[in-house]
């Protein structure tokens, strides 16, 4: 493909407004994390299967390597860069991953947050361990054996309740 | 020193940049004008490489260069070795054929690669690797290690005649006969441990960037040691000349062993580099990893032990296959051998052992070290037999265990180990009580009530880590020694940097390390900066694996704090007027003993540095110092796990109810971190048990290439783990650490299937316990057993 074979692009990012020409074979991550920096979207598998990529999409959770960027004219993307307001509190899910130890490497951790807060928007602030368990089909993490990460959900969720953070915190 | 200090469950420093997407991983990171590398790989397990046209691959656009092993060969860009000698039983030394990084005249495996790609973009490196023609006659292939030895297999490499890299023993042959044949009970099993992929979630990655006016390298790489991969790079490839070869790891996103080995697409990232005049960029795809990344176990073994009328073992002997895919990987001779056969005593008292290793190639992956590297197969071997034995005696699983137990330290085993503390009964006891084991029937009626099958399953594990002393490990036939070396820097103002040569990839260096730190000087760990990961700035160092950071590497931190403690003194006896015998050292505090006089850690760094308060030929200025530590011994951690299962006869899906972990590794700097290490370990042997295996079929090709086919852990895979500790100090170190990465992945796989087969009431059971193989067992033995 030529590389004058581009496309253009506009939606909002943690936020701001962007526009990109993109070939258009590039994924939503690809976007983030090449032509914004935003490379705290990772990418750690090539079918859909281990959720490092999770960002939110108009509000909700999605895997940005199975979206086309040019599919996503208009729309409102939050990445875990976006989670927190710049030099803010963090948010309630992030700290209490840290609280919980719900990470070694930390390479799932943006996917794992993303999807969390999510879980909470879809299913409250109380979650109990086997509703997380199913919940976090479509994450693989290979450090934590996701006891911790399971027990940093739970306590995320109850911590969001009333604190006033939403999946758009950073709005 | 409370709050921050050793024993203390400090959350991590390095979380914060995890949490909000601002780590450092390889692929975060982008060089001016770089070019990107795509690797053309062979898709048949073993072929000829005829020809390779790259002619109308150079004509695409934004393609830079398309280099194949000739141009490499043209370069004199050398092999990639492995480092561990192993000799035959004939005293032959091993079978190591030539591993270029990129094929010439043949592809020995699905994936080896036989040309790159460099390009502007990536898309354009991948569009044009689709116009290399590459033309191969196939050749027929075998994968499975257990076939590899037989007539008429297909050889591989000619130096190695029916495929056999070695045939390695260990102990006393004779001694082991004559304990078999004097045995009351014999008991027997035939064990495949499944092959496995490490799967770390970040993939490997590395940017190559040479500096033409300089006449430099930078290797930007996903290594857990990166010291040892500028050596190999430098010494052994040929690449660059150590000193000017500077190798960063910055975050790297999980290990688990993969990522100690020195690959060939980072010797091209870098050769590559150099040809194209530009910094080069590659990152594995998940699929290109599962082909790419060295696998790991893959052992087919017949074991059996001897027991005498008490059931006191009295023999144990191991014939095991090791396949060691086509082509020797940096550390794999040592893992089915010193890694695999000396652990075969577990913990028990075993008058003799004998153990026969054979390592083959095959046309697959190398395999290498994976989480435990060799102790979980041995592990296996043991914890089965033992349990399977009581089962066939009659005797109760926990009882013949403690029966058999090693009273007694130190305590020589009969292959080379010298166990050097530990209380194997208090870890069984403690992990039976909180698994209420006594109530175990009570519970199997509760399920067969509801129509399951209810299992329980004891693994009492030991491994050994911090592989050491160097010389004792050279004198098996590793081609480096396994220290560690720390070096402290303490500022002006009083905050310290340390630099250790150990790598972080999950494991939390930057904060226990931090303790070591301030519990010692007594300063807050805010003002501690752990340094790691760069040859630049890290003189030498070891890496991380084999469970060795705490043990080997905080060793080497404490003899470095201990020189500038007492250079600190020096300088503190000058700044008070005291004499240096006088000076004591407590929480961050100097005083003169029997005074009131006393300085504070930051008048002390200062006056280190101002250096008004001593003339240079009293005293050097300047508080630095480091230290190279060497161990005594091995360590030796060991505990006891125990797992519950309920089968569903129906569908033959196991369920974990209930994990219990009682470990004992030493002392321990930071027990959420700990907790966290056996948290995961467990998690991938549970996914060997239960999941996990790469299959390959008949023709060589992986099957499970992705994470479609190979079945991960997921979260509900697992339950809520309880996990707990008993402590015998370790006498081999100065902190009396025993290591903790590797246990749950050592203990787990033997816990699960005495679970699973205890269940079922069948002991052929193979790994990994999917539905279906549960449930094919299930048939076989007919009715399946009731409450
Ligand atoms: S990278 Fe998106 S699911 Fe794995
Ligand atoms: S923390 Fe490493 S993959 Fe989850």
């Amino acid at each position: 493909m030529a590389a004058s074979d581009t496309a253009p692009v506009s939606m909002t990012v943690n936020g701001k407004p962007i526009s990109a020409n993109v070939d258009p074979r590039t994924l939503l991550v690809q976007l983030l994390r090449e032509n914004l920096r935003l490379t705290g979207t990772h990418v750690g598998c090539d079918t859909s299967q281990c959720g490092a990529c999770v960002v939110h999409v108009n509000g909700k959770a999605i895997k940005s390597c199975t979206v086309l960027a040019l599919q996503l004219e208009g729309a409102d993307v939050l990445t875990i860069e976006g989670l927190a307001p710049a030099d803010g509190p963090l948010h309630p899910m992030q700290e209490a991953f840290r609280e919980n130890h719900g990470l070694q490497c930390g390479y799932c951790t943006p996917g794992m947050i993303m999807t969390a807060v999510d879980m909470v928007r879809r299913k409250g602030n109380e979650l109990d361990d086997r509703t997380i368990r199913e919940e976090l089909e479509g994450n693989i993490c290979r450090c934590t054996g996701y006891h911790n990460i399971v027990k940093a959900i739970a306590a995320g969720a109850r911590a969001m309740r009333g604190s006033g953070a939403t999946s758009k915190a950073a709005e | 020193m409370s709050g921050t200090g050793i024993g203390a469950a400090v959350r991590r420093k390095e979380d914060q940049r995890f949490i909000t997407g601002k780590g450092h991983y390889t692929d975060d990171i982008n060089r001016p004008g770089q070019a990107f590398a795509y690797f053309i790989r062979s898709p048949h397990a073993h072929a000829t490489i005829k020809s390779i046209d790259a002619k109308a691959a150079s004509a695409m656009p934004g393609v830079v260069a398309v280099l194949t092993g000739a141009e490499l060969a043209t370069d004199k860009i050398g092999n990639l070795i492995c480092g561990w000698m192993i000799h035959s039983k004939d005293g032959s030394p091993m079978k190591m054929a030539a591993h270029p990084a990129l094929a010439s005249g043949k592809a020995c495996h699905v994936g080896d690669p036989i040309a790159v790609v460099i390009a502007e973009t990536l898309p354009q490196a991948r569009d044009a690797a689709e116009k290399v023609k590459v033309d191969y006659a196939a050749l027929p292939a075998v994968a499975d290690p257990a076939a590899a030895q037989k007539s008429g297999a297909p050889q591989i490499h000619d130096i190695a005649p029916n495929n056999t890299i070695y045939q390695w023993h260990l102990g006393d042959a004779k001694a082991v006969d004559a304990a078999f044949k004097s045995a009351k009970h014999v008991t027997k099993l035939d064990i495949v441990n499944n092959r496995l992929v490490p799967n770390a979630i970040e993939p490997r990655a590395a940017i190559g960037d040479y500096d033409s006016g300089a006449g430099t390298f930078t290797l930007w790489n996903t290594t857990q040691n990166p010291h040892v991969a500028r050596l190999v790079i430098a010494a052994f490839v040929g690449m660059a000349p150590e000193h000017k070869l500077r190798v960063i790891a910055p975050d790297v996103g999980g290990g688990f062993g993969s990522k100690i080995f020195i690959y060939p697409e980072e010797v091209v990232a870098l050769w590559a580099s150099r040809r194209v005049g530009r910094p080069v960029k590659w990152v594995a795809e998940r699929s290109e990893a599962f082909l790419a990344d060295a696998h790991g176990r893959d052992h087919v073994t017949h074991a059996e032990m001897a027991f005498d009328a008490d059931g006191k073992i009295t023999g144990l002997r191991a014939k095991t296959v090791a396949n060691l895919g086509a082509y020797m990987s940096t550390f794999s001779s040592s893992v089915p051998t010193y890694l695999y056969a000396t652990l075969l005593s577990g913990q028990y008292e075993i008058p003799h052992i004998y153990c026969e290793v054979d390592a083959v190639y095959t046309n697959t992956v190398p395999v290498d070290a994976y989480r435990g590297a060799g102790r979980p197969e041995a592990t296996f071997v043991v914890e089965r037999l033992v349990e399977v034995g009581a089962r066939e005696m009659g005797q109760d699983p926990a009882e013949l265990r403690r029966k058999n137990f090693i009273k007694n330290f130190p305590h020589q085993t009969p292959v080379i180990m010298t166990y050097d503390a530990g209380d194997y009964n208090a870890s069984l006891k403690k992990a039976m009580e909180l698994a209420d084991y006594k109530s175990f029937a009570k519970r199997k009626r509760e399920s067969a009530r509801h129509g399951k099958l209810r299992g329980i399953g004891l693994s009492t594990y030991i491994e050994a880590c911090g592989i050491a002393p160097s010389q004792a490990v050279g004198s098996l036939g590793c081609g480096v020694g396994l220290w560690e070396s720390a070096e402290v820097r303490v500022n002006p103002t009083g905050s310290v940097e340390i630099l250790t040569g150990t790598h972080a990839h999950g494991q939390g260096h930057e904060t226990t390390f931090a303790q070591v730190v301030s519990e010692r000087l007594g300063i807050p760990i805010e003002n501690v900066l752990v340094v790691h990961g760069d040859t630049d700035k890290v003189q030498f160092g070891m890496g991380t694996y084999g469970s060795r950071s705490g043990a080997v590497g905080m060793s080497a931190l404490v003899k470095a704090l201990d020189k500038v403690e007492a250079k600190a003194k020096k300088v503190a006896a000058h700044l008070l007027e005291a004499a240096e015998g006088d000076i004591e050292f407590k929480d961050g505090k100097f005083s003169v003993a029997g005074t009131d006089k006393s300085a504070a850690w930051g008048d002390v760094s200062l006056n280190a540095y101002i250096a008004h308060k001593f003339s240079g030929a009293e005293l050097e200025p300047g508080l630095k110092e480091g230290a190279f530590y060497d161990p005594t011994n091995f360590t030796f951690p060991a505990g006891c796990h125990i797992c519950e299962v309920e089968v569903d006869t129906e569908t033959g899906n196991t369920e974990i109810v209930a994990w219990t972990a009682v470990d004992d590794f030493g002392v321990v700097v930071n027990p959420m971190i700990v907790e966290g290490q056996v948290h995961g370990g467990i998690a991938q042997g549970v996914g060997q048990a239960l999941c996990e295996g790469a299959i390959y079929d008949k023709d060589g090709q992986l099957v499970t290439g992705s994470f479609m086919d190979y079945a991960m852990p997921r979260a509900n895979h697992l339950p809520t783990l309880t996990v707990d500790t008993t402590m015998t100090k370790c006498p081999s170190n100065p902190l009396g650490i025993k290591g903790c990465g590797e246990a749950g992945a050592i203990a787990a796989p033997a816990a699960v299937i005495n679970a699973i087969t205890d269940a079922i009431g069948t002991e052929n059971l193979a790994m990994p316990a999917t539905p279906a193989t549960v449930w094919a067992a299930l048939q076989k033995t007919g009715m399946p057993r009731a409450a």
